[in-house]
């Protein structure tokens, strides 16, 4: 089985150790690994910028990149759900990329996803020494959840990782007020809507916020550092499954 | 309700900063949302009840001229006259005709928003009618120097108890009170006798049912009925054309939802559904009755790619559960719809140029289009107010010229693994031994309150490469 795996472009520049996480999940769970070298954006800031046009010229791009690969794994549920619920309207009246399209929709997946109700993962592989161990209360980005029903699967992947306790916190579900260009033009509003989610991580009392987008990851680690928490630590569920970090 | 939209910015700024009123939106945040999903689990099939629901005002809404002729016929069968409004202001100028033509003198008033979109109050009272508001939040805000709501059912979530007990004892001249009931007791007390004194009531209409020519109206005071039944002659519906259903078991499907998806009850307190004039052989109801039916923007929305919006029950799930809203709360907005909803109606009727921010400000989080009893997909509304606005030209230049250059290297693999690589670098640097941007050119809105953490310098791409190579 051969698995694209879209890096995203937050995963490339800003954390790239969760891209070699997710390749070793997938590994584990005896795919074949593709990392097509053209890759770059799936389109998701233009579209939610209102640039429809540049949108799409990214989705054909990606289209391209990927096609022919059986399945198309990404590490975040905001470009996973940019490419499995908006291309069809991203690609409306390209009745050629739509149909291009189609062939590859049903076969894109958010990372946990994708081991959970795919592949069936049973095992994690064994953590490094000196990985995390501990409490960790688990985030539900937005689109993850909302688009694409993500919500037990990191659950019950973390529920397998020795020395990881799961601590649900309040809210689980409500947003953290990232938004993409949104968190920089209401930073005011944004801030107030993540202080929330800060508050709710701390009153859980869990060691890390783990979860599954980097949009959110950097926009909750960033207030908890500036609110003076060098203590809690911001992992990817990648990351925490592998037993990388 | 005049358009103050273009303040969001300054106006969410201030809502913010102002720690009372976070109190209150605080506590708010989850009665409803809370109440709601205790009152949906009643439901047998609370899905099965929406695709009905969509279906019902869908097939309203995708005939509306034929619904609203039977309406007209319904209606006018029973006595009662039917008159229709391009725009708000004729609403208010024909509200105005009505009660000049009755020699109205006193107007008593149940909750209406499309009555705030036809800025009514003003209107009557420049003609020498008083309106008297009788929702006990509405009340709350006209004696409070016409303050607009910040919510389209509960008007004045934004207060809290004892800013209404400091009111009351102002205005009233009475000795403050702050116990709830006794400060009730002397609202009504106050609008009693308006009520026995007053010659017209004007009431909103949740539902206006064509097969019968009723309106339906729902509250939780029992104000609407006092508004029309009991000692006014004239009654007056002002609603929108939308707000059509064709037939009675449509309203039973849709009421089944608007209450519990709004407060979270099972059934509101108070349910009328009012059916022409008062008959010869009946003993109460008004002598005459009006509809005024109001366009304002609504017919636009037909068949454009907004015309879900027209299907909204106006229950306020949306900005209940929008995370924006609960911050900010309703006046940010600017106008008479706040929330999500609110943002997608604005600028459809208002004008998207006076509006800019608000599709603009969502995190597009999803949880309104979750709550939405009809299922109207909000952020994808926005989402298209977004491009039309991209489109129009109408974003400042920097967003342009970011995207052109944004597009131009991510369709180029070499130059954006270049890109990648330098800006990954200046970011590590930027980060410092902690790891932690504090500033950054150009988005001084997410480091004046959070910092950015620092990457570790090589992109994914490169460091993958390396691997694959070694």
């Amino acid at each position: 089985m051969r698995v694209g795996l879209l890096v995203t472009c937050l995963v490339d520049v800003m954390r790239p150790e969760i891209g070699f996480s997710a390749i070793k999940l997938l590994e584990a769970a005896g795919c074949e690994v593709v990392v097509p070298s053209a890759q770059t954006c799936c389109g998701q800031p233009a579209y939610s910028g209102g640039n429809k046009a540049a949108a799409r010229e990214l989705a054909e791009k990606l289209i391209h990149d990927f096609e022919g690969l059986d399945y198309i794994v990404v590490p975040s549920g905001s470009c996973g759900g940019t490419i499995r619920t908006h291309y069809d309207d991203i690609l409306a009246g390209h009745p050629t990329l739509l149909e291009r399209y189609a062939r590859i929709k049903p076969r894109v997946y958010e990372l946990t996803d994708f081991l959970v109700n795919v592949v069936g993962l049973d095992k994690l592989p064994t953590p490094a020494s000196g990985s995390f161990r501990g409490t960790a209360t688990y985030h539900d980005s937005c689109s993850g959840l909302r688009e694409l029903g993500v919500q037990l699967q990191p659950r019950e992947l973390l529920a397998m990782r020795e020395g990881v306790e799961l601590k649900e916190m309040d809210q689980a579900r409500a947003c953290c007020g990232f938004g993409g260009t949104f968190a920089v033009k209401y930073g005011d509003i944004s801030t107030a809507i993540v202080d929330d989610k800060c508050a709710n991580i701390h009153a859980s009392g869990a060691d890390a916020v783990v979860l599954g987008d980097l949009g959110c990851m950097l926009n909750i680690e960033g207030r908890l550092r500036r609110l003076g928490d060098h203590k809690t630590r911001v992992l990817h569920v990648a990351q925490v499954l592998s037993g990388d970090t | 309700m005049q358009v103050q939209s273009m303040h969001f910015k300054a106006r969410a700024g201030q809502k913010l900063a102002d720690q009372r009123l976070q109190r209150t939106m605080k506590k708010f945040s989850t009665k409803f949302v809370g109440a709601r999903v205790t009152a949906i689990a009643e439901l047998d099939d609370f899905e099965g009840t929406r695709d009905a629901a969509i279906e019902r005002r869908m097939r309203a809404i995708e005939n509306l001229d034929v619904w609203l002729d039977i309406l007209e016929q319904e209606a006018t069968r029973r006595g009662a006259t039917v008159l229709y409004a391009e725009t708000a202001e004729q609403a208010s100028k024909l509200v105005v005709e009505i009660a000049k033509k009755h020699e109205v003198k006193k107007v008593i008033k149940s909750k209406s928003m499309v009555s705030e979109e036809m800025q009514l109050n003003r209107a009557l009272e420049a003609a020498g009618v008083t309106p008297i508001e009788t929702d006990l939040g509405e009340y709350i805000l006209q004696i409070n120097d016409n303050e607009p709501p910040s919510h389209i059912i509960a008007p004045v979530i934004h207060k809290d108890k004892e800013e209404i007990a400091d009111l009351f004892a102002k205005v009233h001249n009475k000795p403050r009170l702050t116990d709830i009931p006794e400060m009730t007791r002397e609202a009504r007390e106050v609008l009693r006798p308006h009520f026995l004194s007053a010659d017209m009531g004007v009431t909103g209409g949740n539902f206006i049912i064509a097969e019968s020519g009723s309106v339906a109206v729902v509250t939780n005071e029992g104000n609407e009925g006092m508004c029309t039944i009991v000692p006014p002659k004239v009654h007056v519906v002002v609603t929108g054309i939308e707000k059509v259903l064709p037939t009675l078991a449509d309203l039973a499907t849709v009421i089944r939802l608007l209450p519990r998806s709004a407060t979270g009850q099972s059934i509101s307190n108070y349910f009328s559904l009012l059916t022409g004039p008062r008959a010869r052989d009946e003993k109460d109801g008004p002598e005459h009755m009006y509809f005024v039916l109001v366009d304002a923007g609504r017919t636009g929305l037909i068949g454009s790619e907004f015309q879900d919006m027209l299907r909204c029950i106006r229950c306020g799930a949306c900005m209940n559960h929008c995370p924006v809203y609960q911050k900010i709360g309703g006046h940010s907005y600017g106008w008479v719809y706040p929330g999500p909803m609110g943002s997608v109606l604005s600028p459809s009727y208002v004008g998207i140029e006076k509006t800019l921010d608000l599709p603009q400000a969502s995190t597009l989080c999803g949880e309104c289009h979750v709550a939405c009893p009809v299922k109207i997909p909000l952020p994808d509304l926005l989402r298209k107010l977004r491009e039309k606005q991209f489109e129009r030209g109408l974003r400042p230049g920097v967003e342009y010229l970011s995207f052109a250059v944004w597009k131009f290297v991510a369709r180029r693999p070499a130059l954006y693994r270049l890109a990648t690589r330098i800006t990954a670098r200046v970011l590590k640097l930027m980060g410092g031994r902690q790891r932690l941007i504090r500033t950054m050119p150009l988005a001084s809105g997410w480091t004046d309150h959070r910092d950015m953490p620092a990457p570790s310098g090589k992109t994914f791409k490169e460091m993958y490469n390396e691997r694959k190579s070694a």
